[in-house]
């Protein structure tokens, strides 16, 4: 048994680990066109990040939305589906809770309020989500395309809202919600002091907890990864595979939708046009180079985290647009690398015959 | 230089001259110095079982295929191992079973793709829809030129595949299965149009099964079998028959019915030679006027009707394509009806999901492991789940880890299913390993009825008769099995009654006793037909 989950760990880390390698090899040579010393360059980095309690708070707190994005996509992935929505979920997430965070009294504590808010949360992006979901069960519409457009409207729909009615003057984020805000780790470990990492972090954790209970221990779980393999042979064994499609963009647009919690009720205590900044985007690479695995991503995330957060200590000495291409050639490394990307390019490759 | 012309005399003799043709796949010997000799301006009718290589002949013939031994000629000249654009230059037309063609572009745009006419730097479509429509007014293949191929029926995107042929200068036409997806009235305006294209000089080599237009329409035959050319006919003073044992063999069924008693299975009592579904209170399921409408909008179970009682094996005998697989999934939940019943242990099923369906005592092996039955990247021990998983979960949600585990060590060992570790991706395993999944987490839990189709297909010696003794102790435990098999030994083997599949009909049910490989091959291919009900 041993051997055989050795094998498994292997088979799961190879691929990022040289996908890793490559993009430290193309780092060298960008870094080295700038002139500068790539070791420099790099302990730069790590001191910038896992190298002061500062800097890891940031990559703890960057970490902390692109979790939840990460797992909202994988989650997607393993029902056969490409949630690219996620993004505009992580918004709407972010919005209803600032929402609800605004309609409650003060007066309520946080141990009432905080589950309330999360609850909105979710609610806010498994509404989003279920829409493609729905269009496809229902339509045939394909996922891709809908979430990708959905995207534009939903993201329009609430600067719209929050530019025309709640905003504060001048500002384009609204105002301070007043319960269900979630504490930040310096009010218990000052070192962290300044920097936005909260408790969210700890429901990121339990939620990745929780995907790999569902996908992997529950019934539910069994058959959406069944959907995701074989829909076919899914169908033969008595399950409902549009039901189970409608199910994975709920609960993955839920996910998505409480990454929206980060930065609302941990950092901000506000919603604020543009909060999301891409993490939606960026959650499709972490669950890629993450292999859809809960734990997977939770590790992909602390990485393009701390490249992120790495991008500003280095800035001195190369343009910070490096991590950037940086991230991108990791993603383009492991997409050449996984096999269930190899398998999709395949898949795409083959005639069609009418 | 006498002796060479002669002899050049002697091929020409030939459009297309193939010998001793060999193809092997892995393990599978496709054709085994097979043979063909087709001369210019026949229609020539290759026919066998599946599997007898006529497709890989005819891949070898269209440059799609080299072949690993003999020699191939056409017009006399010798063409072996050429490629696919080879053969087009050279005039092999193909036309495949399943189409070739773009749907979103018009019927003119598909005939002269890859050929445009063009007028300076663009193409000249105008032209494009002339030259289709002089080309079939000469021919008579009437399509219409200026509509998208998908919204065409199938007999008219038949035509275009066929014009596209024509366009590129075909004069040696292969057609795989033409009438497989036509209607009969479809089938006689095609059987006019190749008389015209032979009378115009043109030679077709024609696929199919059914025996009854072999003999409408050939002018020669040749009969393959097992990879073999065993016969070779002049079409005039044949009949169905006697194509029909060339194709099936002369040799007796494997196995026979003494066998199963030997193994101690009780055969089910005396068969009534006047059986009737309605009369009979008993059945362990019960089928009323089934209908199931296609892809293509046809009626492909057309009005079945049967039941099988507990204890007994009906058998369903009948060349693939004539309805079995649809009846099948239409039975099994998977495919909606059209009209019709179906009664599991006196228990309405028709409105009931694949999920209830197995609830009420339905087990099914689908005949495509690799599709349906098997998810390839789970391990063997969740593949033994597979539909079962409301079974091993808990109120709560979760399955029940040890539970799933037990089930898959006691099945593993029960059905030895080889190698004998349950963490193994079923896609790892042998081709028989994987079916003894199925047959094990299908036939190893409670039910009452088991719809095996295609149990045994690419499977190997050991195994099949491993599940053919599990079907026949599944009989003697009482319950009912539809057996649908290619295989007609195996189906007269196994079967108590033996019912005849065709074009979407049963065209007869019979006694196994009395049933032999001859007398079904010729319901089969419908050259014999008879209501059952």
């Amino acid at each position: 048994m041993s051997s055989r989950f050795r094998e498994h760990l292997e088979e799961a880390l190879f691929p990022p680990l040289v996908a890793l390698l490559v993009a430290l090899i193309c780092g060298d040579l960008l870094i080295m066109s700038y002139g500068q010393s790539p070791a420099t360059v790099y302990r730069l980095l790590l001191e910038g990040t896992w190298g002061n309690a500062y800097g890891f708070g940031q990559v703890l707190y960057k970490a902390t939305t692109l979790i939840f994005t990460g797992l909202s996509v994988s989650l997607a992935i393993r029902a056969g589906l490409f949630n690219v929505g996620a993004e505009s979920q992580l918004a709407a997430g972010g919005f209803v809770a600032a929402l609800v965070g605004l309609g409650l009294s003060p007066s309520m504590p946080g141990i009432l309020a905080i589950p309330l808010c999360l609850l909105a949360a979710a609610i806010g992006g498994s509404i989003v989500g279920a829409i493609p979901g729905w269009l496809k069960v229902k339509y045939g519409a394909h996922e891709v395309i809908v979430t990708i457009m959905l995207n534009f409207v939903v993201l329009a729909l609430l600067n719209y809202i929050v530019a025309a009615k709640i905003h504060v003057p001048e500002t384009l984020h609204t105002p301070e919600i007043r319960a269900g805000g979630i504490a930040r780790l310096d009010s218990f470990i000052p070192a962290f002091h300044g920097s936005a990492a909260n408790l969210s972090i700890l429901i990121a954790l339990v939620t990745a907890a929780a995907v790999w209970v569902y996908l992997f221990k529950s019934k539910r779980g069994f058959e959406m990864r069944a959907v995701g393999l074989q829909p076919e042979a899914a169908e033969y064994g008595g399950v409902s595979v549009g039901g189970i499609w409608m199910r994975a963009m709920i609960l993955s647009g839920a996910i998505a939708g409480l990454g929206g919690i980060n930065y609302v009720l941990g950092y901000k205590q506000y919603y604020e046009e543009g909060f999301a900044g891409g993490a939606g985007f960026l959650g499709i690479a972490v669950a890629l180079v993450g292999r859809n695995h809960p734990l997977g991503v939770v590790l992909a995330a602390l990485f393009f985290a701390t490249l992120s957060q790495g991008g500003l200590a280095i800035h001195a000495f190369v343009p910070k647009q490096m991590v950037e291409v940086l991230q991108g050639v990791v993603i383009l490394a492991v997409a050449m690398s996984v096999p269930e990307v190899r398998r999709a390019l395949r898949q795409a490759r083959k005639p069609v015959a009418a | 230089m006498t002796g060479s012309a002669t002899a050049l005399g002697e091929r020409e003799k030939y459009a297309i001259r193939m010998t001793g043709i060999d193809k092997t796949f892995g393990a599978v010997r496709a054709n085994r110095g097979a043979s063909l000799e087709v001369r210019p301006s026949e229609i020539h009718a290759l026919v066998g079982e599946n599997g007898a290589g006529k497709s890989t002949l005819m891949k070898i013939l269209g440059g799609l295929q080299a072949p690993d031994a003999g020699t191939m000629e056409v017009n006399g000249r010798d063409v072996t191992g050429w490629s696919t654009s080879e053969a087009i230059a050279a005039g092999i037309g193909v036309v495949h079973q399943h189409f070739m063609l773009v749907p979103t572009l018009t019927v003119a745009e598909n005939i002269v793709l890859g050929m445009e006419p063009v007028k300076g730097m663009r193409f000249d479509y105008a032209a494009a829809v002339a030259q289709v429509e002089k080309l079939s007014k000469e021919t008579g293949l009437a399509v219409p030129a200026d509509r998208k191929v998908a919204e065409l029926s199938v007999g008219e995107a038949q035509r275009v595949e066929i014009l596209k042929t024509l366009y590129r200068g075909a004069k040696i036409l292969v057609l795989d299965e033409p009438t497989a997806v036509l209607s009969p009235p479809e089938v006689r305006e095609l059987w006019t149009v190749l008389r015209g294209l032979r009378d115009a000089g043109g030679t077709i080599v024609l696929i199919t099964h059914r025996l009854d237009e072999v003999v409408e329409i050939s002018d020669a035959i040749t009969v393959m079998r097992a990879g073999q050319t065993v016969e070779r006919l002049t079409t005039s003073g044949t009949t169905p028959a006697q194509i029909a044992r060339a194709m099936v063999g002369r040799e007796v069924a494997l196995t026979s019915r003494d066998e199963a008693s030997a193994l101690g299975a009780p055969l089910t009592g005396e068969i009534e030679p006047g059986f009737h579904p309605s009369d009979d209170m008993t059945s362990a399921i019960r089928v009323a006027d089934l209908v199931v409408i296609g892809s293509r909008n046809t009626r492909v179970v057309d009005g079945v009707t049967f039941s099988i009682r507990p204890g007994e094996i009906l058998g369903i005998a009948g060349v693939e394509g004539n309805g079995q697989t649809e009846l099948i999934e239409a039975l099994a939940g998977l495919r909606p009806l059209e009209s019709g019943t179906i009664r599991i242990n006196g228990h309405d099923v028709t409105q009931e999901n694949v999920a209830e369906r197995r609830q009420a005592g339905l087990s099914h092996i689908p005949e495509d492991r690799h599709h349906r039955g098997l998810i390839l990247d789970y391990s063997v021990t969740d593949n033994l789940v597979l539909g079962r998983q409301e079974e091993f979960g808990s109120r709560r949600g979760m399955l029940n880890g040890d539970r799933i585990r037990e089930n898959s060590k006691a099945q593993i060992a029960e059905f030895d299913i080889r190698p004998p570790d349950g963490e193994i991706a079923a896609r790892n395993l042998s081709g028989g390993n994987q079916q003894k999944i199925v047959i094990a987490r299908e036939m190893g839990q409670s039910f009452g009825v088991l719809l095996a189709s295609q149990p045994t297909r690419g499977v190997d010696v050991g195994a099949i008769e491993f599940i053919h003794t599990r079907l026949r102790e599944a009989r003697a435990e009482g319950k009912a099995i539809l057996l649908v098999s290619a295989e007609l030994k195996e189906v007269l083997a196994l079967s108590d009654r033996v019912a005849v599949m065709y074009r979407g009909k049963f065209s007869k049910i019979i006694p196994a006793a009395e049933a032999s490989e001859e007398s079904l091959g010729e319901y089969m291919t419908g050259s014999k037909k008879e209501d059952a009900a």
